[in-house]
């Protein structure tokens, strides 16, 4: 029986890859961005077909919605068209892309199968984790309880990285609102 | 984008469902996959919409500059304040039973995981709108002949 989920996989995948090789090809950096939204549209329909629901959400806000937003942004500020890239630069990347493509097909024998139940994930601290949270938290979502609960030092670490990537950003360009921001412009 | 009647209609229609969905998986992380990294995300990409639509005027005025940066902050003393109370009343850092005396039924689990949420997500909203609006402030609005 031919698995119908596995084919979705498989047709969102070749998708991913047409826009790959479309975005390399393209000059037009407003289409080049339209098209990694598109990228992380399919990205996010792919991870729900792999039941991971809330990474796909994720995905379509932050990679589809946000960064195009940013992206589109940032060409705004800069030029509608990239510069012609030399054909040596292109074979350079072709070779490093080759290699970390050969090295990543070499190590997938030694990947669990998907859907597999005896993963170093499932096995250990994480069956632990599903076996203790009913009973310690008394919370259905497992994921909620070993983010908040059982691995809170991880989330804090987290939540202090976004807070970073923020203070990063307005560092360095600013938040745009106050009244010193318009006198520089 | 004063001519864009269809965008501003179905804008409008869309910002509030936007809203409260985020609302939603946030709320409902207890049950459904979630929670408040996802609902952050969610909530400022509403505000985003918003300020794409209506202009980075309209999105200031909803959400001001000054309660972005506050909120950043704000958001991420807020989880580090839990754990902090913890260690005050001789428990581990972040460990939620001494935040309610029923152990029994991990009342203080609850509430302790209720309150860093919160956290997370004023931090991780804030900190993408304060990107938005650290970008879009800085950007020409696109003009009509380039769409």
């Amino acid at each position: 029986m031919v698995d119908f989920t596995q084919v979705f996989d498989y047709v969102l995948m070749a998708m991913l890859l047409a826009i790959g090789v479309a975005v390399i090809r393209l000059k037009n950096l407003f289409a080049i961005v339209m098209l990694t939204g598109v990228y992380s549209l399919l990205s996010a329909a792919w991870f729900v077909s792999l039941d991971a629901l809330d990474v796909g959400f994720t995905e379509a806000a932050v990679g589809a919605g946000v960064s195009t937003v940013l992206l589109l942004a940032a060409m705004l500020l800069t030029a509608r068209d990239c510069d012609h890239v030399g054909a040596a630069r292109h074979w350079a990347a072709l070779a490093v892309t080759v290699a970390a493509g050969a090295a990543l097909f070499y190590a997938l024998p030694d990947m669990p199968i998907y859907g597999s139940g005896d993963t170093p994930a499932n096995s250990g601290v994480g069956m632990d984790y599903m076996m203790r949270t009913g009973e310690e938290l008394f919370i259905p979502n497992v994921v909620t309880a070993v983010l908040g609960s059982y691995r809170g030092f991880d989330t804090m670490g987290e939540v202090f990285v976004v807070f970073a990537a923020g203070v990063g950003v307005a560092l360095l360009m600013g938040l745009g609102g106050g009244k010193r921001d318009e006198e520089d412009v | 984008m004063g001519a864009h009647l269809i965008l501003r209609v179905v804008a409008k229609l869309l910002i509030p469902l936007i809203f409260i969905f985020g609302f939603y998986v946030h709320f409902h992380a207890k049950y459904a996959p979630g929670g408040a990294f996802q609902a952050g995300v969610i909530l400022a990409a509403a505000v985003i919409v918003y300020g794409l639509i209506y202009g980075m005027d309209a999105a200031r005025k909803a959400v001001p500059p000054w309660a972005a940066r506050v909120g950043m902050a704000l958001g991420a003393f807020i989880f580090a304040a839990v754990g902090f109370v913890s260690l005050i009343f001789g428990e581990n850092f972040l460990d939620y039973d001494v935040l309610h005396p029923d152990v029994e039924h991990a009342r203080g689990q609850y509430l302790g995981i209720i309150l860093v949420e919160i956290g997370v997500l004023l931090t991780v909203t804030t900190v993408i709108i304060a990107i938005f609006y650290a970008f879009a402030g800085r950007s020409p609005e696109i003009t009509e002949e380039e769409w």
